[in-house]
Protein backbone atom coordinates (compact mmCIF):
# COMPACT_ATOMS: atom_id res chain seq x y z
CA UNK A 1 0.00 0.00 0.00
CA UNK A 2 1.30 3.43 -1.04
CA UNK A 3 -0.09 6.77 0.10
CA UNK A 4 -0.07 10.02 -1.86
CA UNK A 5 -1.10 13.50 -0.84
CA UNK A 6 -1.95 16.45 -3.09
CA UNK A 7 -0.79 19.68 -1.47
CA UNK A 8 -2.74 21.69 -4.06
CA UNK A 9 -6.04 20.28 -2.78
CA UNK A 10 -5.20 20.49 0.94
CA UNK A 11 -7.02 23.32 2.74
CA UNK A 12 -5.63 22.62 6.19
CA UNK A 13 -8.58 20.82 7.78
CA UNK A 14 -5.98 18.81 9.78
CA UNK A 15 -8.15 15.70 9.91
CA UNK A 16 -5.26 13.46 8.74
CA UNK A 17 -2.82 14.92 11.25
CA UNK A 18 -5.29 14.30 14.08
CA UNK A 19 -6.14 10.75 13.02
CA UNK A 20 -2.67 9.59 12.04
CA UNK A 21 0.22 11.68 13.36
CA UNK A 22 2.43 8.73 12.39
CA UNK A 23 1.66 9.47 8.72
CA UNK A 24 1.08 13.23 8.65
CA UNK A 25 2.68 16.21 10.31
CA UNK A 26 1.44 19.77 9.92
CA UNK A 27 3.49 22.78 8.85
CA UNK A 28 3.57 26.22 10.47
CA UNK A 29 0.60 27.34 8.37
CA UNK A 30 -1.47 24.29 9.20
CA UNK A 31 -1.12 22.39 5.93
CA UNK A 32 -0.49 18.66 6.00
CA UNK A 33 2.98 17.23 5.46
CA UNK A 34 3.24 13.56 4.47
CA UNK A 35 5.83 11.83 6.66
CA UNK A 36 6.19 8.50 4.87
CA UNK A 37 7.51 7.93 1.37
CA UNK A 38 6.54 4.86 -0.58
CA UNK A 39 5.11 1.87 1.26
CA UNK A 40 2.85 2.43 4.26
CA UNK A 41 3.94 0.10 7.09
CA UNK A 42 1.41 -2.71 7.54
CA UNK A 43 0.48 -1.62 11.06
CA UNK A 44 -0.59 1.79 9.71
CA UNK A 45 -2.83 0.57 6.88
CA UNK A 46 -6.02 1.16 8.86
CA UNK A 47 -4.92 4.66 9.82
CA UNK A 48 -4.01 5.46 6.21
CA UNK A 49 -7.51 4.43 5.16
CA UNK A 50 -8.97 6.70 7.87
CA UNK A 51 -7.02 9.64 6.46
CA UNK A 52 -8.47 9.02 3.00
CA UNK A 53 -12.01 8.54 4.30
CA UNK A 54 -11.99 11.73 6.38
CA UNK A 55 -10.29 14.25 4.09
CA UNK A 56 -13.02 16.72 3.09
CA UNK A 57 -11.01 17.87 0.08
CA UNK A 58 -10.19 14.41 -1.36
CA UNK A 59 -6.49 15.26 -1.15
CA UNK A 60 -5.23 11.82 -0.04
CA UNK A 61 -5.14 8.62 -2.08
CA UNK A 62 -4.02 5.03 -1.52
CA UNK A 63 -2.72 2.74 -4.25
CA UNK A 64 -1.71 -0.91 -4.11
CA UNK B 1 -39.74 41.33 13.93
CA UNK B 2 -39.40 37.63 13.21
CA UNK B 3 -42.94 36.83 14.32
CA UNK B 4 -44.31 39.18 11.65
CA UNK B 5 -42.54 37.42 8.77
CA UNK B 6 -44.73 36.21 5.96
CA UNK B 7 -45.35 32.47 6.23
CA UNK B 8 -43.33 30.26 3.88
CA UNK B 9 -45.74 28.57 1.45
CA UNK B 10 -43.21 26.26 -0.20
CA UNK B 11 -39.54 26.08 0.84
CA UNK B 12 -38.53 25.21 -2.74
CA UNK B 13 -39.71 28.56 -4.08
CA UNK B 14 -39.95 30.80 -1.00
CA UNK B 15 -36.97 29.76 1.16
CA UNK B 16 -36.26 31.92 4.23
CA UNK B 17 -33.55 30.87 6.70
CA UNK B 18 -34.52 33.72 9.03
CA UNK B 19 -38.05 32.38 9.50
CA UNK B 20 -38.95 30.84 12.92
CA UNK B 21 -40.13 27.65 11.18
CA UNK B 22 -36.59 27.17 9.86
CA UNK B 23 -35.12 27.40 13.35
CA UNK B 24 -37.53 24.76 14.53
CA UNK B 25 -37.18 22.30 11.68
CA UNK B 26 -34.32 22.98 9.25
CA UNK B 27 -33.13 19.34 8.88
CA UNK B 28 -36.55 18.18 7.63
CA UNK B 29 -36.66 21.13 5.20
CA UNK B 30 -33.23 20.19 3.77
CA UNK B 31 -34.22 16.52 3.41
CA UNK B 32 -37.41 17.45 1.59
CA UNK B 33 -35.63 19.87 -0.79
CA UNK B 34 -32.80 17.48 -1.52
CA UNK B 35 -35.32 14.96 -2.86
CA UNK B 36 -37.56 17.19 -4.94
CA UNK B 37 -35.73 20.46 -5.62
CA UNK B 38 -31.99 20.33 -4.86
CA UNK B 39 -31.49 23.96 -5.89
CA UNK B 40 -34.25 25.90 -4.12
CA UNK B 41 -35.01 29.55 -4.81
CA UNK B 42 -36.49 32.50 -3.03
CA UNK B 43 -37.53 35.99 -4.05
CA UNK B 44 -36.75 37.14 -0.53
CA UNK B 45 -33.56 39.17 0.17
CA UNK B 46 -33.57 40.33 -3.46
CA UNK B 47 -33.28 36.79 -4.87
CA UNK B 48 -31.50 33.80 -3.35
CA UNK B 49 -30.55 30.23 -4.37
CA UNK B 50 -30.20 27.36 -1.90
CA UNK B 51 -28.45 24.08 -2.78
CA UNK B 52 -28.91 21.13 -0.41
CA UNK B 53 -26.82 18.37 -2.01
CA UNK B 54 -23.26 17.77 -0.77
CA UNK B 55 -21.74 17.67 -4.27
CA UNK B 56 -23.39 20.95 -5.33
CA UNK B 57 -22.30 22.65 -2.11
CA UNK B 58 -18.71 21.50 -2.54
CA UNK B 59 -18.60 22.58 -6.19
CA UNK B 60 -19.94 26.05 -5.33
CA UNK B 61 -17.48 26.40 -2.43
CA UNK B 62 -14.62 25.27 -4.68
CA UNK B 63 -15.72 27.96 -7.17
CA UNK B 64 -13.39 26.63 -9.87
CA UNK B 65 -14.91 28.88 -12.54
CA UNK B 66 -15.14 32.11 -10.54
CA UNK B 67 -18.95 32.03 -10.70
CA UNK B 68 -19.29 33.31 -7.12
CA UNK B 69 -17.85 36.07 -4.98
CA UNK B 70 -17.35 36.12 -1.20
CA UNK B 71 -17.57 39.91 -1.04
CA UNK B 72 -20.64 39.50 1.16
CA UNK B 73 -21.09 36.33 3.22
CA UNK B 74 -24.12 37.18 5.35
CA UNK B 75 -27.42 37.54 3.49
CA UNK B 76 -28.89 41.00 4.04
CA UNK B 77 -31.09 43.56 2.36
CA UNK B 78 -28.69 46.49 2.35
CA UNK B 79 -26.72 47.69 -0.66
CA UNK B 80 -22.98 47.26 -0.05
CA UNK B 81 -21.23 50.54 -0.78
CA UNK B 82 -17.95 50.09 1.12
CA UNK B 83 -15.57 52.14 -1.01
CA UNK B 84 -12.66 51.60 1.39
CA UNK B 85 -12.73 47.81 1.00
CA UNK B 86 -13.77 47.10 -2.60
CA UNK B 87 -13.58 43.66 -4.22
CA UNK B 88 -11.48 41.52 -4.00
CA UNK B 89 -10.75 42.70 -0.42
CA UNK B 90 -14.18 43.12 1.20
CA UNK B 91 -15.06 44.43 4.62
CA UNK B 92 -13.66 41.57 6.74
CA UNK B 93 -10.63 40.04 5.01
CA UNK B 94 -9.95 37.25 4.28
CA UNK B 95 -13.49 35.83 4.58
CA UNK B 96 -14.87 38.58 2.33
CA UNK B 97 -11.91 38.41 -0.06
CA UNK B 98 -11.66 36.74 -3.45
CA UNK B 99 -8.54 35.49 -5.25
CA UNK B 100 -5.86 36.58 -5.72
CA UNK B 101 -5.89 38.96 -2.73
CA UNK B 102 -7.48 36.29 -0.53
CA UNK B 103 -4.42 34.03 -0.34
CA UNK B 104 -2.12 36.83 0.84
CA UNK B 105 -4.58 38.11 3.45
CA UNK B 106 -5.24 34.59 4.71
CA UNK B 107 -1.56 33.66 4.96
CA UNK B 108 -1.08 36.44 7.56
CA UNK B 109 -3.41 34.53 9.89
CA UNK B 110 -2.66 30.87 9.29
CA UNK B 111 0.24 30.46 11.72
CA UNK B 112 -1.54 31.74 14.87
CA UNK B 113 -4.43 29.34 14.17
CA UNK B 114 -2.37 26.26 13.24
CA UNK B 115 -2.93 23.26 15.54
CA UNK B 116 0.33 23.43 17.49
CA UNK B 117 -0.32 27.08 18.43
CA UNK B 118 -3.95 26.44 19.32
CA UNK B 119 -3.09 23.47 21.53
CA UNK B 120 -1.22 25.84 23.85
CA UNK B 121 -4.59 27.40 24.75
CA UNK B 122 -6.07 24.11 25.93
CA UNK B 123 -5.14 24.36 29.65
CA UNK B 124 -6.54 27.91 29.81
CA UNK B 125 -9.76 26.77 28.12
CA UNK B 126 -10.11 23.74 30.39
CA UNK B 127 -9.70 25.81 33.54
CA UNK B 128 -12.26 28.33 32.28
CA UNK B 129 -14.79 25.53 31.59
CA UNK B 130 -14.32 24.31 35.17
CA UNK B 131 -14.79 27.85 36.49
CA UNK B 132 -18.04 28.23 34.53
CA UNK B 133 -19.39 24.94 35.86
CA UNK B 134 -18.44 25.85 39.44
CA UNK B 135 -20.84 28.78 39.10
CA UNK B 136 -23.49 27.03 36.98
CA UNK B 137 -23.73 23.96 39.22
CA UNK B 138 -23.89 26.07 42.37
CA UNK B 139 -26.75 27.98 40.73
CA UNK B 140 -28.45 24.70 39.80
CA UNK B 141 -28.19 23.42 43.37
CA UNK B 142 -30.15 26.46 44.56
CA UNK B 143 -32.62 26.16 41.69
CA UNK B 144 -34.00 22.64 41.83
CA UNK B 145 -31.15 21.27 39.70
CA UNK B 146 -31.94 23.57 36.77
CA UNK B 147 -29.45 25.62 34.77
CA UNK B 148 -29.14 26.66 31.13
CA UNK B 149 -26.25 24.96 29.32
CA UNK B 150 -26.35 27.50 26.45
CA UNK B 151 -26.59 30.65 28.55
CA UNK B 152 -24.61 29.65 31.66
CA UNK B 153 -21.94 27.56 29.92
CA UNK B 154 -21.57 27.25 26.13
CA UNK B 155 -21.92 30.92 25.15
CA UNK B 156 -19.08 32.07 27.41
CA UNK B 157 -16.34 29.69 26.27
CA UNK B 158 -15.46 31.01 22.79
CA UNK B 159 -15.91 34.60 23.96
CA UNK B 160 -13.35 34.20 26.74
CA UNK B 161 -10.80 32.41 24.56
CA UNK B 162 -10.97 34.82 21.61
CA UNK B 163 -10.79 37.81 23.98
CA UNK B 164 -7.59 36.27 25.35
CA UNK B 165 -6.18 35.76 21.85
CA UNK B 166 -7.08 39.25 20.62
CA UNK B 167 -6.15 41.06 23.82
CA UNK B 168 -9.66 42.43 24.46
CA UNK B 169 -11.15 42.93 27.95
CA UNK B 170 -12.89 39.68 28.95
CA UNK B 171 -15.62 41.64 30.74
CA UNK B 172 -16.81 42.95 27.34
CA UNK B 173 -18.29 39.54 26.44
CA UNK B 174 -21.89 40.77 26.53
CA UNK B 175 -21.02 43.53 24.06
CA UNK B 176 -19.47 41.00 21.68
CA UNK B 177 -22.64 38.93 21.73
CA UNK B 178 -24.72 42.04 21.01
CA UNK B 179 -22.53 42.83 17.99
CA UNK B 180 -23.06 39.30 16.74
CA UNK B 181 -26.79 39.55 17.14
CA UNK B 182 -26.82 42.67 14.97
CA UNK B 183 -24.39 41.38 12.33
CA UNK B 184 -25.25 37.71 11.90
CA UNK B 185 -28.36 36.65 13.72
CA UNK B 186 -30.61 39.52 12.77
CA UNK B 187 -28.86 41.65 10.15
CA UNK B 188 -32.10 43.10 8.82
CA UNK B 189 -33.47 44.37 12.10
CA UNK B 190 -32.54 48.06 11.91
CA UNK B 191 -29.73 50.56 11.30
CA UNK B 192 -27.50 51.16 14.34
CA UNK B 193 -26.28 54.30 16.07
CA UNK B 194 -22.53 54.80 15.61
CA UNK B 195 -21.70 54.17 19.28
CA UNK B 196 -23.49 50.80 19.09
CA UNK B 197 -21.36 49.49 16.25
CA UNK B 198 -18.55 47.00 16.47
CA UNK B 199 -16.42 49.35 14.36
CA UNK B 200 -16.68 52.11 16.96
CA UNK B 201 -15.72 49.74 19.77
CA UNK B 202 -12.83 48.12 17.93
CA UNK B 203 -11.30 51.38 16.71
CA UNK B 204 -10.76 52.32 20.37
CA UNK B 205 -9.34 48.89 21.23
CA UNK B 206 -6.99 48.91 18.23
CA UNK B 207 -5.84 52.42 19.11
CA UNK B 208 -5.07 51.22 22.65
CA UNK B 209 -2.89 48.44 21.19
CA UNK B 210 -1.17 50.85 18.78
CA UNK B 211 -0.31 53.18 21.67
CA UNK B 212 1.08 50.35 23.83
CA UNK B 213 3.34 48.20 21.66
CA UNK B 214 4.54 44.97 23.28
CA UNK B 215 7.95 43.30 22.99
CA UNK B 216 8.28 40.93 20.04
CA UNK B 217 6.85 37.50 20.79
CA UNK B 218 4.65 38.76 23.63
CA UNK B 219 1.89 40.35 21.58
CA UNK B 220 -1.68 39.25 21.00
CA UNK B 221 -3.46 38.91 17.64
CA UNK B 222 -4.20 42.64 17.35
CA UNK B 223 -0.50 43.37 17.95
CA UNK B 224 0.26 40.77 15.28
CA UNK B 225 -2.00 42.49 12.73
CA UNK B 226 -0.40 45.85 13.54
CA UNK B 227 3.08 44.41 12.91
CA UNK B 228 2.65 42.36 9.72
CA UNK B 229 2.84 43.58 6.13
CA UNK B 230 0.99 42.75 2.93
CA UNK B 231 2.67 43.45 -0.42
CA UNK B 232 5.48 45.20 1.51
CA UNK B 233 3.17 47.63 3.31
CA UNK B 234 1.56 47.65 6.78
CA UNK B 235 -2.11 46.70 6.75
CA UNK B 236 -4.49 49.61 6.25
CA UNK B 237 -6.54 50.59 9.33
CA UNK B 238 -9.64 49.28 7.52
CA UNK B 239 -7.95 45.93 6.89
CA UNK B 240 -6.86 45.60 10.54
CA UNK B 241 -10.31 46.48 11.81
CA UNK B 242 -12.12 44.29 9.28
CA UNK B 243 -9.99 41.30 10.21
CA UNK B 244 -10.48 41.88 13.94
CA UNK B 245 -14.24 42.04 13.32
CA UNK B 246 -13.95 38.70 11.58
CA UNK B 247 -11.80 37.08 14.27
CA UNK B 248 -14.04 38.36 17.04
CA UNK B 249 -17.42 37.42 15.67
CA UNK B 250 -16.74 34.40 13.47
CA UNK B 251 -15.75 32.12 16.31
CA UNK B 252 -18.29 33.04 18.95
CA UNK B 253 -21.85 32.03 18.15
CA UNK B 254 -20.57 29.32 15.81
CA UNK B 255 -18.64 27.46 18.51
CA UNK B 256 -21.24 28.30 21.13
CA UNK B 257 -23.81 26.65 18.81
CA UNK B 258 -21.70 23.58 18.33
CA UNK B 259 -21.10 23.08 22.06
CA UNK B 260 -24.79 23.64 22.79
CA UNK B 261 -26.04 21.26 20.09
CA UNK B 262 -23.67 18.56 21.30
CA UNK B 263 -24.87 18.89 24.91
CA UNK B 264 -28.47 18.90 23.59
CA UNK B 265 -27.73 15.58 21.87
CA UNK B 266 -26.01 14.03 24.89
CA UNK B 267 -28.90 15.05 27.17
CA UNK B 268 -31.24 12.96 24.99
CA UNK B 269 -28.97 9.98 24.20
CA UNK B 270 -27.64 8.34 27.36
CA UNK B 271 -25.83 5.57 25.46
CA UNK B 272 -23.79 8.15 23.51
CA UNK B 273 -23.10 10.03 26.74
CA UNK B 274 -21.77 6.86 28.38
CA UNK B 275 -19.46 6.10 25.49
CA UNK B 276 -18.19 9.67 25.25
CA UNK B 277 -17.51 9.78 28.96
CA UNK B 278 -15.92 6.34 29.34
CA UNK B 279 -14.11 5.77 26.05
CA UNK B 280 -11.49 8.48 25.42
CA UNK B 281 -10.51 6.80 22.12
CA UNK B 282 -13.98 7.34 20.68
CA UNK B 283 -13.91 11.10 21.27
CA UNK B 284 -11.84 11.92 18.18
CA UNK B 285 -14.65 10.42 16.07
CA UNK B 286 -17.46 11.71 18.27
CA UNK B 287 -16.31 15.33 17.95
CA UNK B 288 -16.36 15.10 14.15
CA UNK B 289 -19.79 13.46 14.26
CA UNK B 290 -21.16 16.27 16.42
CA UNK B 291 -19.65 18.71 13.91
CA UNK B 292 -21.20 16.85 10.96
CA UNK B 293 -24.73 16.31 12.22
CA UNK B 294 -25.05 19.62 14.05
CA UNK B 295 -22.88 21.82 11.84
CA UNK B 296 -23.77 25.37 12.83
CA UNK B 297 -22.58 27.43 9.88
CA UNK B 298 -24.32 28.35 6.64
CA UNK B 299 -22.25 30.76 4.54
CA UNK B 300 -23.35 32.89 1.63
CA UNK B 301 -21.91 34.06 -1.66
CA UNK B 302 -23.14 36.34 -4.41
CA UNK B 303 -23.37 35.12 -7.98
CA UNK B 304 -20.49 36.90 -9.75
CA UNK B 305 -21.59 36.19 -13.32
CA UNK B 306 -24.65 34.84 -15.04
CA UNK B 307 -24.54 31.07 -15.43
CA UNK B 308 -26.69 27.96 -15.43
CA UNK B 309 -26.83 25.48 -12.55
CA UNK B 310 -29.12 22.44 -12.35
CA UNK B 311 -31.19 23.84 -15.19
CA UNK B 312 -31.74 27.21 -13.50
CA UNK B 313 -30.53 30.58 -14.79
CA UNK B 314 -28.50 32.33 -12.07
CA UNK B 315 -28.03 36.08 -12.43
CA UNK B 316 -25.13 38.21 -11.27
CA UNK B 317 -25.93 39.64 -7.83
CA UNK B 318 -28.24 36.81 -6.76
CA UNK B 319 -27.51 35.44 -3.30
CA UNK B 320 -26.16 31.88 -3.10
CA UNK B 321 -26.68 30.36 0.31
CA UNK B 322 -24.24 27.57 1.23
CA UNK B 323 -25.91 25.41 3.89
CA UNK B 324 -23.00 23.15 4.82
CA UNK B 325 -25.24 21.50 7.46
CA UNK B 326 -27.58 20.34 4.66
CA UNK B 327 -24.68 18.81 2.72
CA UNK B 328 -23.57 17.02 5.87
CA UNK B 329 -26.91 15.18 5.96
CA UNK B 330 -26.92 14.15 2.28
CA UNK B 331 -27.45 10.35 2.07
CA UNK B 332 -25.50 10.32 -1.21
CA UNK B 333 -22.40 11.42 0.72
CA UNK B 334 -22.87 9.78 4.14
CA UNK B 335 -24.16 6.36 5.14
CA UNK B 336 -27.14 6.63 7.50
CA UNK B 337 -26.77 10.37 7.09
CA UNK B 338 -29.54 11.28 9.53
CA UNK B 339 -28.13 9.07 12.31
CA UNK B 340 -25.59 10.07 14.97
CA UNK B 341 -22.93 7.34 14.84
CA UNK B 342 -20.48 8.15 17.58
CA UNK B 343 -17.52 6.31 16.02
CA UNK B 344 -18.30 7.05 12.35
CA UNK B 345 -15.20 6.03 10.39
CA UNK B 346 -15.93 7.76 7.05
CA UNK B 347 -16.75 11.38 7.72
CA UNK B 348 -15.75 13.94 5.09
CA UNK B 349 -18.00 16.58 6.62
CA UNK B 350 -17.94 20.22 5.56
CA UNK B 351 -18.79 21.77 8.93
CA UNK B 352 -15.85 24.15 8.59
CA UNK B 353 -16.61 24.92 4.98
CA UNK B 354 -14.76 23.60 1.97
CA UNK B 355 -12.21 25.07 -0.43
CA UNK B 356 -10.11 28.18 0.05
CA UNK B 357 -12.35 29.66 2.75
CA UNK B 358 -12.05 26.68 5.13
CA UNK B 359 -12.73 28.08 8.60
CA UNK B 360 -9.51 29.70 9.77
CA UNK B 361 -10.42 28.93 13.37
CA UNK B 362 -11.31 25.27 12.85
CA UNK B 363 -8.52 24.02 15.12
CA UNK B 364 -9.57 26.48 17.81
CA UNK B 365 -13.25 25.56 17.51
CA UNK B 366 -12.50 21.84 17.61
CA UNK B 367 -10.30 22.25 20.68
CA UNK B 368 -12.97 24.31 22.45
CA UNK B 369 -15.71 21.82 21.58
CA UNK B 370 -13.65 18.83 22.76
CA UNK B 371 -12.56 20.49 26.01
CA UNK B 372 -16.05 21.86 26.72
CA UNK B 373 -17.62 18.42 26.31
CA UNK B 374 -14.89 16.60 28.24
CA UNK B 375 -15.22 18.94 31.21
CA UNK B 376 -19.03 18.94 31.02
CA UNK B 377 -19.35 15.15 30.96
CA UNK B 378 -16.76 14.83 33.73
CA UNK B 379 -18.46 17.35 36.03
CA UNK B 380 -22.17 16.90 35.27
CA UNK B 381 -22.92 13.32 36.11
CA UNK B 382 -26.62 12.87 35.46
CA UNK B 383 -28.56 15.40 33.37
CA UNK B 384 -31.51 15.63 31.01
CA UNK B 385 -33.48 18.28 29.16
CA UNK B 386 -35.73 20.13 31.58
CA UNK B 387 -38.42 20.09 28.88
CA UNK B 388 -37.77 19.62 25.12
CA UNK B 389 -40.31 22.39 24.42
CA UNK B 390 -38.18 25.00 26.23
CA UNK B 391 -35.14 24.51 23.97
CA UNK B 392 -34.92 27.38 21.48
CA UNK B 393 -32.78 27.23 18.33
CA UNK B 394 -31.48 30.34 16.55
CA UNK B 395 -32.66 31.57 13.17
CA UNK B 396 -30.35 32.81 10.44
CA UNK B 397 -27.04 31.48 9.17
CA UNK B 398 -25.71 30.14 12.51
CA UNK B 399 -27.75 27.27 13.90
CA UNK B 400 -27.66 26.17 17.52
CA UNK B 401 -29.57 26.25 20.80
CA UNK B 402 -29.81 29.71 22.37
CA UNK B 403 -31.82 28.42 25.34
CA UNK B 404 -31.05 24.94 26.65
CA UNK B 405 -32.46 24.42 30.16
CA UNK B 406 -31.16 21.24 31.78
CA UNK B 407 -32.17 19.39 34.90
CA UNK B 408 -29.26 17.96 36.89
CA UNK B 409 -29.77 15.09 39.36
CA UNK B 410 -27.20 15.73 42.10
CA UNK B 411 -27.90 12.70 44.25
CA UNK B 412 -27.16 10.22 41.49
Amino acid sequence: MKISYNRELCQGHNRCYMLAPELFDVDDEGYAVLKVEGEVPAELHDKAQLCVDNCPEYAIELTD
Amino acid sequence: MSDTKAPVEDWATDFDHTHPDYAAGAPAIWDDLRKRCPLAHSERFGGMWVPTRADDIKAIADNDFGNYTSHEVVVNEYANNDEMMPPPIGGAPPITSDPPFHADARRLLLAPFAPKQINKLEPFTRQYCHDLLDVALAKAKDNGGVFDAAIDYAQHIPVRVIAEMLGLPPEDGDRFRTFIHHIIENPIERELEEEETIEYYLDAQIERHRANPKPEGEGDLIDHLLSVEIFGEPLSPEHVRGTVVLLLIAGIDTTWSSIGSSIWHLAQHPADLERFRNEPDVRIFAIEEFLRLYAPVTMARRVAKDHELRGQQLKQGDWMLLPFPAGNRDPEAFEDADQFIIDRQKNRHGAFGLGIHRCLGSNLARMELAVALEVFTERVDDFELLDPATVRFSTGQIRGPRELPLKVHFDA
